[in-house]
This record gives C-alpha cells, sequence and structure tokens, in this order.
C-alpha cells in the first residue's frame, strides 16, 4: 500500500518532447514507473526517444493508453492550462513540476479544480511524488512509482528496510526531501510514499492532505513534515495532529536563521507577520506531539524516535545497498 | 518586483482611480514648478516625498509639507542631495534621485485599503479598515477586528456587492458611498489584471464638503504596489518599471546568473542546491554557533559557468572567512559541481577554508574528481554528512 500512487500508475509526460521533460520521463523509466506517453501538442503520433507515443492532446493520451496521473513540464506560462487539460482529459493525479507559474493562474486553477473532486493536484514547483519500489538483484527497483525529479537510487521500499518499517514524507522542499529520505533509509527506514508538495503560496496539495492519507493508510508507520518559513500551513497542520493523527510525527522546519521580510528563494518562503516564521510553527508543532528536529541532519533520528527504533536503527539499513544506484 | 510611489499613482490613475493632482520630477527646480501648478488649482498645501522603495521616509524628514513653490523648492534640494536613512535603509542609506511632488489633499476622514493574496484561503482577498493613515501593523497587532477581510472569488473575483458591503462597512454612504464602490472594483480589476501581489492604499481620504463635492469626495491618497515575479513575462510594462539601482547590487548579479542569493551578516558563505536545503544549511550553521554569510540556492540545472559565478559572488564579501558546499543532487548533478569546484580554484582563487559535502546523483564520480585535485586546492575538507560540515567549517573559522 501507499498513497497516491503504486506499482499499477499510468502515467503520462505533458511536455514531454522538452529537455527536462523528456530527461525526467527517462528517469522515471529507469525506475520502473509505467510511464505510457506523452503530450506535445503539433507533435501527435510521433513516438519519443524511448519508443513512447506521443499525443496532441491529453485527453487523446488518456484514450489511447488509459494513464490515470501525469507530471507536467511545460514552461510557466503554459502550466495552468495543463493542469486543467489533465483535470478535464480524465487525470486523477497531477503533478507539476513546473517552476515559476504566477500566483493569479493558481488562485484561478486551485478554484476550478477544486470543483472536481476525484482530481488531486501535486504542486506546481515540487519535486513529485514517489511510491518506492523494490530493489531487484541487479540494482534497478521493480513495482514502485516515480513521478518527478527525485533520485530514485536513495528511496527504500519497507521489505528492503532493516527495521520493515515504512514512513511517508511530505515537504515544501524538494533538496530537502531527498535528505530526509537518505537520513531514513540510511536508519534501515523505508518509504511508503513521499510527496513534494511544492515552494508556491498557492499550490494543489497541502500538509493535512497528505497527512490525512497517510493516517489512513496501512502501509505507512509515521510521517516526516519539512515545513519552512512563510504562510500559516505548519500551524494549521499542527492543529489537525492534535485532533486526527494516529501515527507518529517527526518536523523540521527550515529558515530559523532567516531575516523577515527576504524572499528565500521559494515564492512562497518569506517571513511576513509572526505566525509565519519558524519558531512560531516549531513550538505549535511541539504543542501538538510532534518530534522537533532542530538540526536538519536530525529528521531520521527524529522519525526514529517516534517509530521507537531508538539506537537499533541507528548506521545500518540501507547504507550500503545505497551505493548500488 | 516593487515599483514606486509616483508609478503605483500612475496605475491607479490609468485604471481610474482619483488620485491627487502632481507630478513625479528629478531636480529641484522642477519641483518649484510642479508646486506652482498644483498651487494654480487652488490647492492650500503641497506635499514633497522622496520616491525611494524603503518605508520611514516621514520620520527620515523625507516626506515635507509645503505651502509655498520656494519651499517645495527648497524641501526637494534637501531631499536629492541627502541620503535618506530609516530604519528600513541600509545604514549608510539611500540616494534619492526622485521625488513626487503633488497636492496634500484636506482630510475629514481617512481609510485603509488593501488587496493581497491570502494563502490560507488560496485566493485574492479585499482587506479595509476605518483606522487609516496609521501603521496598519499596528492596528493588526492589536484591533484585528478593526479589519475587514473580504475573499475574492478565485475564478470571478471580487463582486461588486462585496464592494459595496465592505464601503457600507467602513461607515460611508450617499455619493462618497458610491464613488468608494466604483473605487474598489476597479482596484480589484487592477489587482488581477496587472499580476499584483500586494496594492495598498494608505490612506484613502474622505475629503471635507466643498462647492463641487458637497458630500466630500474619494481619493487615493497614498499608494503602495509589488508584483508577482513570476507573471514579469507577460506584464512587460510593469518590468520596464525595474529599477536596479534600488537592489542589492550582488543579488542582482546572481540573478542575472539564474542563482538565487540573498547577502546575509555573517562569516560563512554558502553554497547549496534547492531553497529548503540552502535555508537549512544557514541553520545548522547557526546551530553550531557561526552565522551565514548569505544565503545562495544554484537551483536544479545551473551550468559550471553558474556555480564558477556563484563562488566568485560568494569569495568577493569580505566578510567571508570560509566557504560550506552543500549539494544533495537530484536533477544537479554532484560531478558538476565537483568540476565547478576545481575550475573555480584556479579562476576565482579560494584563499579561505572550503567545506564540501556531496551526496546524490553522480557522487561517485564527484569525489573522484576532488580527490584528485586535492593537491591543487589545499584548504578543502570534505564532510561526510549535514553535521559534520557545519562542524568542520564553524572549527575552521574559529
Amino acid at each position: 500500500m501507499s498513497i497516491l500512487v503504486d506499482g499499477g500508475t499510468k502515467v503520462i509526460c505533458q511536455g514531454i518532447t522538452g529537455t527536462a521533460g523528456a530527461f525526467h520521463t527517462k528517469g522515471c523509466l529507469d525506475y520502473g514507473t509505467r510511464v505510457v506517453g506523452g503530450t506535445t501538442p503539433g507533435k501527435g503520433g510521433q513516438k519519443d526517444p524511448n519508443g513512447l507515443p506521443i499525443f496532441d492532446s491529453v485527453s487523446e493520451a488518456v484514450r489511447a493508453t488509459g494513464a490515470t496521473a501525469s507530471m507536467i513540464f511545460v514552461p510557466p506560462p503554459f502550466c495552468a492550462d495543463a493542469i486543467l487539460e489533465a483535470a478535464h482529459g480524465g487525470i486523477k493525479v497531477i503533478c507539476a513540476i513546473t517552476e515559476g507559474v504566477p500566483v493569479q493562474d493558481m488562485i484561478r486553477v486551485r478554484g476550478l479544480v477544486d470543483e472536481m473532486r476525484d482530481v488531486t493536484l501535486i504542486g506546481p514547483n515540487c519535486p513529485g511524488v514517489i511510491t518506492p519500489g523494490k530493489r531487484t538483484a541487479s540494482g534497478t527497483f521493480e513495482g514502485g512509482c516515480k513521478i518527478g525529479i527525485m533520485p530514485g537510487y536513495i528511496h527504500t521500499h519497507r521489505v528492503d528496510a532493516a527495521t520493515r518499517k515504512a514512513v511517508g514524507i511530505v515537504s515544501r522542499s524538494g533538496t530537502l526531501t531527498y535528505e530526509a529520505v537518505w537520513q531514513t533509509s540510511q536508519r534501515g527506514i523505508g518509504q511508503s510514499t513521499c510527496v513534494g508538495i511544492g515552494g508556491d503560496p498557492v499550490k494543489g496539495l497541502d500538509f493535512i492532505d497528505c497527512l490525512d492519507r497517510f493516517n489512513a493508510d496501512p502501509d505507512t508507520d509515521g510521517v516526516v513534515l519539512i515545513g519552512e518559513i512563510g504562510g500559516t500551513a505548519e500551524i494549521e497542520a499542527a492543529y489537525w495532529i492534535t485532533a486526527h493523527m494516529k501515527k507518529p510525527v517527526a518536523a523540521f522546519i527550515a529558515g530559523r536563521a532567516a531575516p523577515p521580510g527576504k524572499r528565500m528563494g521559494h515564492a512562497g518562503a518569506i517571513i511576513g507577520g509572526t505566525d509565519d516564521t519558524a519558531p512560531a510553527k516549531i513550538a505549535a508543532l511541539k504543542a501538538a506531539g510532534v518530534l522537533i528536529a532542530d538540526s536538519p541532519a536530525d529528521m531520521g533520528a527524529r522519525m526514529a524516535d517516534g517509530l521507537g527504533l531508538g539506537l537499533a536503527g541507528r548506521g545500518d539499513g540501507a547504507l550500503g545497498a545505497r551505493r548500488a544506484g | 518586483m516593487k515599483i514606486h510611489e509616483f508609478q503605483a499613482r500612475q496605475l491607479l490613475a490609468d485604471a481610474g482611480i482619483p488620485v491627487p493632482p502632481g507630478r513625479m520630477v528629478t531636480t529641484a527646480s522642477d519641483a518649484r514648478r510642479a508646486a506652482e501648478a498644483v498651487l494654480a488649482t487652488g490647492a492650500g498645501l503641497v506635499v514633497v516625498k522622496a520616491q525611494v522603495h524603503a518605508g520611514g521616509r516621514g520620520k527620515a524628514g523625507f516626506v515635507k509639507l509645503v505651502r509655498s513653490a520656494d519651499d517645495a523648492f527648497a524641501a526637494a534640494t534637501f531631499m536629492l542631495s541627502n541620503r535618506m536613512v530609516s530604519p528600513q535603509t541600509p545604514p549608510e542609506g539611500l540616494e534619492v534621485k526622485r521625488v513626487l511632488v503633488a497636492e496634500a489633499v484636506e482630510i475629514a476622514k481617512e481609510y485603509y485599503l488593501a488587496i493581497t493574496v491570502d494563502r490560507a484561503r488560496r485566493t485574492n482577498t479585499l482587506m479595509a479598515s476605518a483606522e487609516g493613515g496609521v501603521e496598519i501593523e499596528h492596528v493588526a497587532a492589536t484591533r484585528p477586528q478593526a479589519i475587514l477581510r473580504v475573499p475574492f472569488h478565485p475564478v470571478a473575483g471580487l463582486a461588486p456587492f462585496q464592494a459595496r458591503d465592505t464601503a457600507m462597512a467602513l461607515g460611508l454612504h450617499g455619493k462618497p458611498l458610491n464613488q468608494a464602490v466604483d473605487l474598489i472594483v476597479r482596484l480589484s480589476n487592477l489587482f488581477r489584471g496587472v499580476d499584483a501581489s500586494l496594492l495598498e492604499i494608505n490612506p484613502l481620504v474622505l475629503t471635507p464638503p466643498c462647492a463641487d463635492h458637497p458630500q466630500g469626495r474619494i481619493i487615493a491618497v497614498d499608494a503602495k504596489c509589488t508584483f508577482d515575479d513570476n507573471a514579469l513575462f507577460r506584464q512587460k510594462a510593469i518590468a520596464d518599471w525595474f529599477d536596479p539601482t534600488e537592489e542589492n547590487a550582488s543579488e542582482l548579479h546572481a540573478a542575472q546568473h539564474g542563482l538565487s542569493y540573498v547577502a546575509l551578516d555573517g562569516n560563512i558563505g554558502c553554497l547549496v542546491n534547492g531553497a529548503g536545503l540552502a535555508m537549512s544549511t544557514m541553520d545548522v550553521i547557526s546551530l553550531h554557533g557561526a552565522s551565514p554569510a548569505n544565503f545562495l540556492d544554484v537551483g536544479g540545472s545551473a551550468s559550471e559557468d553558474a556555480v564558477a559565478e556563484a563562488f566568485r559572488i560568494i569569495l568577493s564579501d569580505p566578510k567571508v572567512k570560509g566557504v560550506l558546499v552543500n549539494i544533495f543532487g537530484g536533477i544537479m548533478q554532484c560531478d558538476r559541481i565537483a568540476r565547478a569546484i576545481v575550475g573555480a580554484a584556479e579562476t576565482v582563487g579560494f584563499s579561505v577554508p572550503l567545506v564540501v559535502r556531496l551526496e546524490g546523483t553522480n557522487v561517485d564520480e564527484a569525489r573522484k574528481i576532488l580527490d584528485s585535485a586535492r593537491d591543487r586546492i589545499p584548504m578543502m575538507q570534505s564532510a561526510t554528512d549535514l553535521t559534520d560540515a557545519a562542524m568542520r567549517i564553524t572549527r575552521a573559522v574559529a
């Protein structure tokens, strides 16, 4: 089990002939994702270098391939339309990787997509979503689903994890997600699904949507939540955790050393008031019983504490296997 | 992106929103002529305002009320020949190159009006208060109920009835009520049309009754506007207003190379891929008792040249006593960073300790590259993980 996607999920890439789209389509295929085609308007009927069919539109691609998930790599001016096209074309899980989408576009898109109850949007400006596959004898992966730009080999399926535990990871930051994945893998803790929700102020899935799904997923033993300065989503998540969460949660909030009023790379990472600072978020999460990693290097350790692994999970697990990737 | 007050005034005027008569000038003699023109309309009072992006102008003496063209000349002379220093400027202050000369309208009542993006509701939100003319942050902190918040429909925008409800809640009636409704509707359309991220009128003024306006009239006296950088590709006219002289030179230089850079006060330079990891690297340095000199995200697809430029920017900061490179390669391939480090050692030269922590895509290849260059870069240390990296660089600069 997992959330959002699994080994059976059929995926298309919107913008499959662009540099990034082509590169990461190959990366997802190599990981074992069932990528079944892609779209680039005007190139319908052609094949990509992997032999995948290219379509002019999403609805055409869905009809021909039965895809239910999509990853979007189109340039920012076209991303809003690509999301709406996917939603109307029958895609259920839309993963918008594109960085730099105007916020007014995302407000309109959220307003429209929210009315379509069976459509889930992830991103934009996110690394994507991955449900890890099992490691094969030759060092490849099978049965997983990687939709996005994350390095697949750092992830660990529960069966390959020394502790036989698996956690969900939800994060506003891409590279910090990899850090958490790597730290948990190193401690012999696998991942059920990892969701990069993205660094934009208005986006699709947020922390609570993911916590809710992880809470209900029998294959998720705990959750690592990675937040940052800006907005109040972490504080809302803290309230939700107090009321509903049945599993241990470990968290890290980036930006304690960030000065107010300065945008820290992500469009959404800027301190405006008092609620959107790192200390305010950390206090709210602590009050909700969340285990806080004071250092980004301690995310894996806090998760191990939350799972009751203590020192037992330290320093073994997937470390040896990791190099095989 | 920020713009000047006179530009925001222009946007409002172009959208059909009344603003006090006046114009922007760059010399004191033009300020005199602009004041004469305003006084000729029958105005009794003129305001001269320095046009800089930083706030705190009033307290710094860079907003002056004057009654004559000569006084406007004197005020403009002072502003254009002195640097403005306020809590929001760098310590050395800002050079003032432009001043706005406008009618200082008479005030019966002041209101606050703003539109911004409410992240939690994921929509644009109108904020209005009958307590205008003062620091709105103070009102928000002490009497939050005094600020009305009216969310736009995410697709349809703000409806005229919402504008009317807001204006009525502010206590307006008669002709000024309808004027305010018209203004709010125009403002909401402007906000969406120009991809603004904040549009603020403080104060929005109701003037006292006069012959032309027996019930007074509604006028936007001060305007502030910032824009969504991500939307500038479709806002060419706004993008042309970008004023590089208002920006930090290093940050601007970095942006031109596709690097996201923010200068800070510490002594450890950081080069990281990804905004979240870059922030965390600052955090972990602080946690170990040192302090970061900058935030620098090289992004996921920076070329070797861009990374070399990043080193150049970091090392050109005289405060930097050590550099920490922290890369978790996803799209970014570690070997590219390694080659850039070796290249930078030759072209830029490292005179300070360097700690490198690499993980992720192509890390083994990257380690080989660095190992083979170790003789040429003696100040370089490799770190095994984030904590080790922070400890090494903190020790090296201690």
